[in-house]
This record gives C-alpha cells, structure tokens and sequence, in this order.
C-alpha cells in the first residue's frame, strides 16, 4: 500500500497535468474532434447507405474515425512533451516510470471518450441509427482503452524520432488491427441487433486485447522512453 | 571532504562512436564546477549520464552514494536538472508547473516551497501567468526554480546561458551564485567563460571524452580562465597528434 501511494500521486499529477493544459490551449481535442466530424461529414456524402448495408459500414466508419482522430490526439500529446524538453522533465522525477505510462495513457483515453461522446450522437442523426445502446457504449469504451493503451506506448516511441508524425499510424495500425477489427465486428454487431452469443467472441477478444496490451505497454513503458 | 559525484573510467558509446573514453570525475560537497570544453567534447552527454537520463556503456558512476544507473531513482530525488530547454509546460502558469513538479517528487508543504522558490527567482509577481508568454531569461530562471523545488543536494547545468542576452545572464548568474551560498553542489557546462570565471569554485576541461585539465578558482590569476583553458586544449591536440 506504501508504494501505491506514490505511485497514484504521480499518476494523478500527469493527468492533472495534461487536462490542465488541454483546458487551456483545447489544441488535442479541437484537432481530434475537427478531424472527427470532417470524415464523418465526408463518408456520409461519399457512401449511399441502404438500410439493410447500414450496420456494417456504419461501424467500420465509426472506427476509422475514432481510430484515425485518436491517432492525432495521441501524436500531439507526445509532442507536448517533446517540444520543451518535458519529457526529460518527467523521466527525472524520482518516480516509477509505469506511473507516468498510466498517467499519460489515462489522460488520452477521457480525450477520446470525450470525442466519442460529442461524435455518437451526432453519427446517430446522420446515419440514422441509434448509437446510444449500452452494449454498444462499452464497446466503445473498451475499443478506445485498447487502443489508447498501445498508442500511448507507441507514441512514446515514435516522438523520439524526427518524422514522428509519419511514424506513429505506421507503427500502431498494424498492432492496432485487432483491437478495430474486434471492436467493429462488436459495434456492427449491437447495431444489427445480433444475439449476445454472436457478439461475444468479439467482446472477449477485445477484453482480453485490452488486458494484454495494457499489462505489455505497462510494463515496457521504462525500457522504451530509456536512451 | 565528502565526494557527492565520483566517475571511474567512464566510457560512453553510441554504435561505433566513443564519446566518452576512461573518463574520471570527482566533485567534493558544495563544489560549484564548471566543465569547460569544445563543441561535441561530450559535455552533454557527461551531464545526462549524472542526471540517469542516459546509461553508461562502461565505468562507474557515482551520485550521492548511489550507483547509477542501478539506483537511478534515489539519484533522481536528489538531483536538479537544468538543461538548454526549460522543461516546462507553456500552457501551465508558474506556479501550476512548480506544482505538477512538486507533486512528481513528493515535496512538502508545497505551496509554502512554491512560494519560497518564486521569490529566489524573482517570479513571485508572474506566478499566475502562463510560462508561454515568458521571456527566454524568465524561463530559465522558472527552470532553475523547477531544478530546486525539491531541495535537491546536486544541481546540473548544461549551458543554462545559452540564448539569453545580457540583463537575463545577469539574473541569471545573481540566482545561481545565490544558490551556490546555500551550499549547494553545482556541476555547470558552459561555453561563456567570462560569465563562469566569476561563479565557480573549480574548472574541468573536457576534450576528446576525457577531462584533460582541471584548476580550483582559487589558484589561477585573476582574468586567468581563458589562458588556462586554451592551454588545456593545445596540451589535448598535441597529446593526440602524439598518439597519431
């Protein structure tokens, strides 16, 4: 208990941090929710969608939308702490570096709640289908954990790097692709009113991607951000 | 004389480059050294090993009794680091960065520590703006605040003069001398020798990954440093054409 009391401050005291910051400068989640509309926009002119069709792409669409937005949110995060030498600021506090991984990782995933919940209800009306079912909400909850969690991690990697903005989707899409393809068979699945028995396999596969890439990221988080 | 940071045969190597070849380092309790030396002499590199930002490839480092980088988190609570960038956040205000970074090393009685901090650093009236808006000079001396939140027993500079003009070096040099009477132990690299002559207790120079001269304060003439330091470089090129 000793040890997870510094462990929870230091954690609380980067997501304090970064929702501070964004509060002040909205710069992750207006370029994460701009972006978010535009290709919803887009896809909604771009793609003639029949009712029976609609279940199916609407799902893909919503994740390519989450997962690409979450993409920018994620680069820009890392280089708030590139940019002015901060995450050397953070790497020196005496403090377990999973703590900060998590704080980091926390901070990202309300950023892409936060687009999720401005954007569902807005995809409802323009796709006409209904987005605010339980099981669906969970899915989006657990889709962006997961794929929050390996982001974070890879983000962390790619800022080192002079074309991190270009790094970053090449190196977690492919890691990524289990988490979307689970998390869109799960969403197309409430959306097409499938039975729990249906939907499962794709719920369990994202519960158990979320475990394991959580556990992985958090506990390579020091050797990954070490010279 | 307690020995806060002692380096044995230090090697750094990055792929094929060695830049950091056998080199050795002792700095005794309340020491304030400037490490003198050319461009790409491995000064930033040094710094970043003693700050357990990066590993050594061989050697022994020492900080306050901790071996690094196996007991790199005990260094890191009493290290304060203070780098060519400020380490801060833009979009937080002073006294909101003094608090993430308090907060990061467990400090005390926070907001009577932030306010103490803030006044060395003559920032007491900007404390509620954002450090964006600031001046380079008032960065850095927002950094140094940063650096000693936390009450740190060594604090490692790498050229904090760098990109400040006159009256923000000044300030500068009046926080860090203040810093230094409190008893801290300081290890600055620096370029500006007219601005270190005046502050260190000791001069190191640092050339081919070695230290190759080393003088306290108090045994060169007055005006000396320059003398001294060219003098250090030439016995270095022609030690190497030796070797050649």
């Amino acid at each position: 208990m000793n040890g997870l009391t510094p462990f929870l401050r230091a954690m609380g005291a980067v997501v304090w941090k970064d929702l501070r910051a964004e509060w002040r400068s909205r710069e992750v989640i207006s370029a994460m929710l701009v972006f978010a509309l535009l290709v919803i926009l887009i896809f909604n002119f771009a793609l003639d969608l029949q009712p029976n069709v609609r279940a199916g792409i609407s799902a893909g669409v919503l994740w390519v939308t989450l997962a690409f937005a979450g993409t920018l949110g994620l680069n820009r995060s890392m280089a708030v702490e590139k940019d002015r030498g901060c995450l050397d600021g953070l790497l020196l506090a005496p403090v377990d570096r999973a703590a900060i991984y998590l704080g980091k990782a926390f901070a990202n995933f309300l950023f892409m709640l936060l687009v999720a919940v401005i954007v569902l209800p807005l995809y409802g009306i323009l796709y006409n289908t209904n987005m605010l079912m339980p099981g669906l909400l969970v899915v989006v909850l657990l889709g962006s954990e997961g794929y929050v969690a390996v982001g974070t991690l890879l983000a962390s990697m790619a800022v080192q790097a002079r074309t991190r903005d270009i790094l970053l989707p090449i190196l977690l899409f492919p890691v990524a692709v289990p988490v979307v393809v689970s998390a869109v068979k799960a969403t197309g699945g409430f959306l097409a009113g499938w039975s729990w028995e249906e939907i499962q396999p794709w719920f369990t596969l994202l519960v158990v991607y979320d475990v394991i890439f959580t556990s992985v990221a958090f506990m390579v988080f020091d050797s990954v951000v070490e010279e | 004389m307690t020995a806060l940071i002692v380096v044995r045969a230090l090697v750094k190597r990055f792929g094929a480059k060695v830049v950091l070849r056998q080199l050795n380092f002792e700095v005794q309790k309340g020491e304030f050294v400037a490490l003198l030396g050319p461009n790409g002499a491995g000064k930033t590199t040094f710094l970043r090993i003693l700050a357990s930002l990066a590993r050594p490839s061989m050697g022994e480092v020492r900080v306050a009794g901790f071996r690094l980088p196996q007991e790199a988190a005990a260094v890191r609570r009493r290290l304060g680091v203070v780098s060519h960038q400020p380490l801060l956040y833009g979009d937080l205000s002073a006294e909101e960065n003094l608090r993430f970074y308090g907060r990061m090393y467990a400090v005390e009685r926070l907001e009577n520590r932030i306010q103490e901090v803030l006044d060395l650093v003559g920032l007491v009236a900007r404390r509620r703006d954002l450090v964006r808006t600031f001046s380079r000079g008032m960065q850095q001396r927002l950094a140094i605040g940063r650096a000693i939140l936390h009450d740190p027993d060594v604090l490692l500079l790498d050229e904090p003069h760098t990109g400040l003009d006159q009256d923000a070096c000044d300030m500068l040099d009046g926080v860090l001398r203040q810093i230094a009477s409190q008893g801290r132990t300081v290890v600055m690299t620096s370029h500006d020798l007219a601005r270190v002559e005046d502050l260190a207790s000791r001069f190191d120079v640092l050339t081919g990954g070695r230290i190759t001269a080393s003088r306290p304060a108090a045994d060169l003439p007055r005006d000396g440093l320059l003398a001294f330091y060219r003098q250090a470089l030439d016995d270095q090129r022609m030690n190497q054409r030796a070797v050649q």
